[in-house]
Formats: C-alpha cells, sequence, structure tokens
C-alpha cells in the first residue's frame, strides 16, 4: 500500500486551473499525473478536462497533451501508441487517455473498445461524474437512476452503464475502480498501470458541486459516502482476479455499509428519487456484493 | 541515360492497378504509420500494404481500426506524434473520417489519404463517382485528382513533400477513380528507393509529441479574440484559420515547385503540375474535367477535331487549392468551355461547373460555359456523351443562350416503364 510519504513530491499541473471549486477530476487528474510522472503523453476528448487544460498557447500540465474529438479517445491513444512504437519509444513514454463518462460510456465506447480488443499498450482513465458536465448537465450512459439532469428533469429512469464489466469482458489485464476521496488508493492503482503490459482500464467516480448539487466543501464528503454506502466499490480485476480494494473491503459485510439514503441525502439530484428506486438501490448494491463474495471464495 | 539505366528502368515497369500503384507508394514513402478500415474500392490497397509489411519490405505500424472514423483519429494522432502517417479510403469511409478531417488541417497535419473514389449512398451504389472527393473541399486539405495508375504512384511522392513542406504543413488527398482506375490494370514505372528518398526525405514534423523534452498542448480551446499573457501571446480561432487558409494559397507555388522538381528528377511531368492541356493550342472551345471523366473524353478530342471542331482539353488536377490564376490566365480569350462533371452540387449543378464559372469571374469577353452532368453512380461515360455535351454546348453558344438547368448526360428514364 502507498504511504503519503511515497507519492511523487512533483507537481504536474501548473497552479489555477479553470476548474470549479471542489471538482474532484482537478484532484484525481494531479495524482494520477503524479503517479505517471514525466514521460507520459496524455490524450483527452472534449470534456470538462478539456477546459483545465485551458487555452491554446499555454499548457497547464507539465506533460505533453493532445486534444482529440469527443468520439476518438481510444483510436487517438492508439495513433500515439502506433507512432511511439514505430520511434522505439513505446517502452519508454506511457501512453494515458483521459475522458469524461460521456465521452467512455457513450460516444466513445467504439473507439476504446477497439483500442482495448487490440490490446493497445496504453491506460484508458474515465473521470465518472455522472452525466455531461460540460456542456450543462445533461444524462449520459452513466448517469445513475432517478437522478435529475438538465435533460431528465424528472430523474434519469434507467440505471447506470457498467463500463469496468464492459471492459473486463475484453480480456484485458487491469481494470480498476477509483474514487476521488481515495488518492492513495488512486496513486496506486495508475503506478500498478503504468507498469502492466498492455490495456489497463481505471474508473473514477469525480463528485462534482454543481452537477450533483452539493456546496464544494463537501466534495470528499460526497466520495466517501458513495465508497461507504457500498455504492461505488474500489476494485481491482488483475488478469481476471478480483481484489476488494482496502477502503472497500469491510463493505463485503452488509451490516458496515451506510443506508443508500445518507448518499442521496447529501446531494440535491436525487431530490425527487422514489422510495422504489431506492429499493432498487439496495437490491443492486446487495446484489452486487454478493457476486463479490462468490467470485472471492470460487477464485 | 545510359544503355544500362535505360534497361535498369525498364525492369522496374509493373502491371499494376491503381490501388496497388498507391500502396507501393506508400511503401517507397517509407509510411511509418498507416491506420485503416476496409471498404469498396479501396481495400486492396491496405491489404497489400499488409503484404508488405509481412515481408519485411516496410517497416510501417498498421493500426488495423474499428472505424474509418478511428481510422483518422488515429493518423491525427500518429502524425502529431512525429511519423509519417497514410491512410485510405472510399466514400462512407471518407464521410465517417468527416470530423477529423478539418481537425487534421487545422492541426496543420501532414497526412495523406488515397481516396478511391465512389458514389455516396442512399442508395447503395459501389461504383464511381467524385462525389465523396467533393464532400472534402472545404475542410484545408489539399486535393489531386489523378488520370492514371502511373499518375497515382507520382502524386503520391509529390503530396507528401508538399505536405511536409514548412511552408505548407496542410493534409492532402490523392484521389483516383474507383474501379476504373484501382481495380484497372496499367504499366507503371516503379523508381528505385534511392531516387525515391533522395527526394523525399524523412518527415521533419513541426509537432512531434514524441520528443517528451518540448511540452505541448496540442489542439486546445481558442477564443475568439487573442489571448495575451506574461507567458505569451495565443493566437484567437480566427488566426489560426487564417493562416491555414493563406498556406493554401502559397502552398501552389509549392505545388508547382515539387512537381517541377519530380519532373526533371524522373522524367515525367503533369502539366504545369495544377493541370493539363491536350490539344488546346489553336483551341477556341475547350473541354474541362478531371479524373476518369477527362481520360475518356481525350479519346474523342480526334473524332471532334476531325469534324472540324477547335477543340481541346484540360484536366484539373488539383481541384484544392483552385489554382483560380492559371486557370484564369488559360482561358483568357477562349470562346467555349464545355464541362463534364462526375458531381453535382446538389440544388445546384455539377461542382467543376461552377468553380470554373466563380474562377473567372470578370474576365473581359468571357469564355461561354456550360456544364453537363456525367456518370453518377458508375454510369458508364461513353465517347457519345461527351460529343452530345459539346455538340449541345456549341449550339447554345451560338444562340448566346444561357440555361440554369441541369443536364445529365446518359440518363434513361425511358427505359423506366413504371413512369409512364
Amino acid at each position: 500500500m502507498v504511504n503519503v510519504m511515497d507519492v511523487r513530491e512533483e507537481e504536474f499541473i501548473n497552479p489555477g486551473t479553470r476548474m470549479c471549486s471542489g471538482c474532484a477530476m482537478a484532484l484525481i487528474y494531479r495524482i494520477a499525473l503524479k503517479a505517471l510522472g514525466p514521460k507520459t503523453i496524455i490524450t483527452v476528448p472534449a470534456s470538462c478536462l478539456t477546459v483545465l487544460h485551458g487555452m491554446q498557447g499555454f499548457c497547464t500540465t507539465k506533460v505533453s497533451v493532445l486534444h482529440t474529438p469527443f468520439a476518438t479517445t481510444g483510436a487517438s491513444a492508439s495513433g500515439i501508441v502506433a507512432s511511439l512504437e514505430e520511434k522505439g519509444l513505446a517502452d519508454e513514454i506511457c501512453v494515458v487517455a483521459f475522458a469524461g463518462d460521456g465521452g467512455t460510456a457513450d460516444i466513445g465506447i467504439q473507439a476504446l473498445s477497439g483500442a482495448v480488443e487490440r490490446g493497445t499498450n496504453f491506460i484508458y482513465a474515465c473521470y465518472d461524474n455522472e452525466a455531461y458536465m460540460n456542456t450543462g448537465v445533461q444524462r449520459s450512459g452513466s448517469t445513475p437512476l432517478g437522478a435529475f439532469t438538465a435533460t431528465t428533469p424528472g430523474g434519469k429512469i434507467r440505471p447506470k452503464k457498467n463500463m469496468p464489466k464492459i471492459l473486463e469482458a475484453h480480456g484485458i489485464p487491469y481494470v480498476a475502480t477509483a474514487n476521488g476521496s481515495y488518492p492513495l488508493d488512486l496513486y496506486e492503482k495508475f503506478q500498478k498501470a503504468r507498469e502492466i503490459k498492455g490495456s489497463k482500464y481505471i474508473h473514477i467516480l469525480s463528485a462534482c458541486p454543481p452537477g450533483w448539487g452539493y456546496d464544494p466543501k463537501d466534495t470528499i464528503k460526497l466520495g466517501k459516502l458513495a465508497n461507504d454506502t457500498g455504492f461505488w466499490p474500489l476494485y481491482e480485476i488483475i488478469n481476471g482476479k478480483l481484489i476488494i480494494s482496502k477502503d472497500s473491503k469491510k463493505y463485503l459485510d452488509p451490516s458496515k455499509r451506510k443506508p443508500i439514503q445518507d448518499y442521496f441525502k447529501a446531494q440535491k439530484r436525487f431530490n425527487n428519487i422514489s422510495q422504489d428506486e431506492i429499493e432498487v438501490y439496495r437490491r443492486n448494491i446487495d446484489d452486487l456484493w454478493n457476486d463479490f463474495k462468490r467470485r472471492l471464495e470460487s477464485q | 541515360m545510359t544503355q544500362t539505366e535505360i534497361a535498369d528502368k525498364e525492369k522496374n515497369i509493373k502491371i499494376l492497378t491503381g490501388n496497388y500503384a498507391a500502396a507501393h507508394a506508400y511503401m517507397q514513402s517509407r509510411v511509418g504509420v498507416i491506420s485503416a478500415y476496409p471498404i469498396t474500392p479501396q481495400s486492396p490497397v491496405v491489404e497489400k500494404i499488409s503484404e508488405f509489411i509481412r515481408d519485411g519490405k516496410l517497416k510501417a505500424k498498421f493500426l488495423l481500426v474499428e472505424s474509418e472514423h478511428s481510422a483518422a483519429a488515429a493518423c491525427c494522432a500518429a502524425s502529431a506524434t512525429g511519423s509519417r502517417v497514410g491512410t485510405a479510403t472510399s466514400a462512407h469511409g471518407l464521410m465517417l473520417m468527416y470530423e477529423m478531417l478539418p481537425w487534421a488541417s487545422g492541426t496543420r497535419l501532414p497526412i495523406v489519404i488515397n481516396l478511391a473514389t465512389r458514389s455516396c449512398g442512399a442508395p447503395w451504389s459501389i461504383w464511381d463517382d467524385h462525389s465523396d472527393f467533393i464532400a472534402a473541399r472545404d475542410v484545408g486539405w489539399i486535393q489531386f485528382m489523378c488520370e492514371d495508375n502511373q499518375e497515382i504512384y507520382d502524386t503520391n511522392f509529390q503530396a507528401f513533400k508538399i505536405a511536409e513542406d514548412p511552408r505548407v504543413y496542410v493534409p492532402t488527398i490523392v484521389a483516383y477513380d474507383g474501379y476504373l482506375l484501382s481495380h484497372t490494370l496499367m504499366p507503371v514505372q516503379l523508381e528505385n528507393q534511392e531516387n525515391i528518398d533522395a527526394f523525399l526525405p524523412p518527415l521533419k514534423h513541426h509537432i512531434n509529441l514524441s520528443d517528451i523534452s518540448q511540452i505541448k498542448g496540442v489542439g486546445p480551446v481558442t477564443t475568439p479574440n487573442i489571448i495575451k499573457r506574461e507567458e505569451g501571446t495565443a493566437p484567437g480561432y480566427y488566426e489560426f484559420r487564417y493562416a491555414l487558409q493563406k498556406a493554401l494559397e502559397n502552398s501552389i507555388d509549392v505545388i508547382k515547385e515539387v512537381h517541377d522538381e519530380f519532373a526533371e528528377k524522373f522524367g515525367r511531368s503533369y502539366g504545369n503540375g495544377l493541370f493539363k492541356t491536350y490539344k488546346t493550342e489553336d483551341a477556341d472551345t475547350i473541354i474541362f474535367a478531371m479524373g476518369s471523366v477527362s481520360a475518356q473524353t481525350r479519346t474523342v478530342i480526334e473524332k471532334l477535331r476531325a469534324d472540324g471542331l477547335k477543340i481541346g482539353l484540360v484536366t484539373l488536377r488539383l481541384f484544392r487549392p483552385f489554382p483560380v490564376k492559371y486557370l484564369r490566365d488559360f482561358f483568357k480569350g477562349k470562346k467555349n468551355i464545355v464541362i463534364f462533371d462526375r458531381a453535382i452540387g446538389y440544388g445546384y449543378e455539377g461542382v467543376l461547373c461552377y468553380e470554373l464559372k466563380a474562377a473567372l469571374y470578370g474576365l473581359q469577353d468571357p469564355p461561354f460555359i456550360k456544364g453537363f452532368i456525367v456518370g453518377l453512380g458508375g454510369r458508364d461515360v461513353k465517347g457519345e456523351h461527351i460529343i452530345e455535351g459539346v455538340h449541345r454546348a456549341l449550339e447554345l453558344s451560338k444562340k448566346g443562350e444561357i440555361t440554369y438547368e441541369t443536364e445529365f448526360l446518359g440518363l434513361k428514364l425511358d427505359e423506366l416503364d413504371f413512369l409512364d
């Protein structure tokens, strides 16, 4: 387990980005870049992260970034990797795609699926703030059941797409979940992914004050509630083997989990969630963890 | 040239399809990354390249991606990382790439696309016309249209050299008619690798993300205005796009220069590099066309001249940037222009027709211009259609009658019995 003293001191994001205050993604990106180090090339589709990188002529990060249209993240990373392979630099430089949930679960899923099916040697990180936040909070395939967005004013009627499961089904060597409120866990996962050859996928819950409707000071609290209620388990699947991460392990015991309402009450987007929907959540969370248990016992 | 040199050259003549001519050119251009997706009639280009890679003749990374959109995106990324990059596509493939076309030109990435032209559905048609080529007109690419397989081979080397010229840095399309060239065997003079290498040195890219000592943000947000800060001044979108337009305008000199250098080194030229002329010296009537339509027209010029017409042919080679100045100089004083278009600007008229009309705006005593649509969706363009068009145009010219109705030659409405 990474200790806080192990975290690289050097910063790779210059101070003064254009992110909203309380943005979990800014924190996630900062920690991830520290874990990845200077020999990294990033590619980013249209997303809040585009905004973080600032204006033409000024590079906010201390690693190079290739911006690319929305649907292309996986393909863009593939192109960078191919060029580095041609130049014999592929073992030295790590290629990382960093996209939002819409860019991953919706418009970018084809290019992502293609890239990992080809075994492209790269890390794909999805920071999941559960809607199209950059365009003003519209629903995505990753928006959870019952959540208010500008295009689901009555609450979303379908559950969230399970991207880690879809990526796992591609048979890639490394799939992990992470959460902006657990930076050391996040750091370790990026470090680990950097050392593994092949396609790596890290799906990170990223709390969003304006999109979720809470006070920016509560970002860490929101992420923690997602973990503590069992809604967002932290885990890794390394070559098919499931490992529940340290910060989530105790929630294999359902009595340790906080009620899901605690998570809903802390944010305005779930103001109108129905009792029936809460029941669906309870059932789904139980099913998710029971599946984990069975899998851990059988492997 | 000595006798041995001539004999050596002759040994290097291969019978190739247009697609294989393009594949050979990619191999000899030492393309570093290729990313493509299969589509008829382009697929043999990338199949042949796969064989070259398997046989160790080409040391390139070949990305077999899951769509043309991804192919184009991967090409952009590989180019920005510093590799020489090429792909090939047709019709719907180019349409799917469309989003990435202005992205590539806006980022000034010297990518080359070989386009085996094909009509765009619906309804489905895998056969030839220029509607895909025309659709890429307004996205800031250089566009060549070839007339035979030798020209495909030769133009590819020129395309890389032009696109990679620091005065240009603009992506380039090398197009040729699907099936009519893509699948037709013709003798192609291949050149020695040594000579090609001398003509086309390795790419010196202005971006090159693989050099991680230079930290760059490529393609981020711009604003309507210029941003000034202590760290420097960032141009607005407007300035970027102005630079692209100027690069295209100025590229005409580079295109001519590269063409002339190629002609000197390899002994083959294509008119002035922008368009080719055939029997135009004494001609007062000029046919204007490109690609396979021109090839077909060439065969009937003799016949028309035998009938007493002073007629010649201009084949457009460079469609974008449109060589306005050179076309105006050429057409000054000509009496009639007959244009045959294998693509239509729907709701208006044939594309070459309105492009040329606009180019000749303001000429004193301008030529009479009449355009026809031919060969959409692979309908045969026959000599008789060209002859019919020429006579019809001359008849209108004599009467001074300007028509705005689009005329399709070779239509067979009379064979559709349900129209009765």
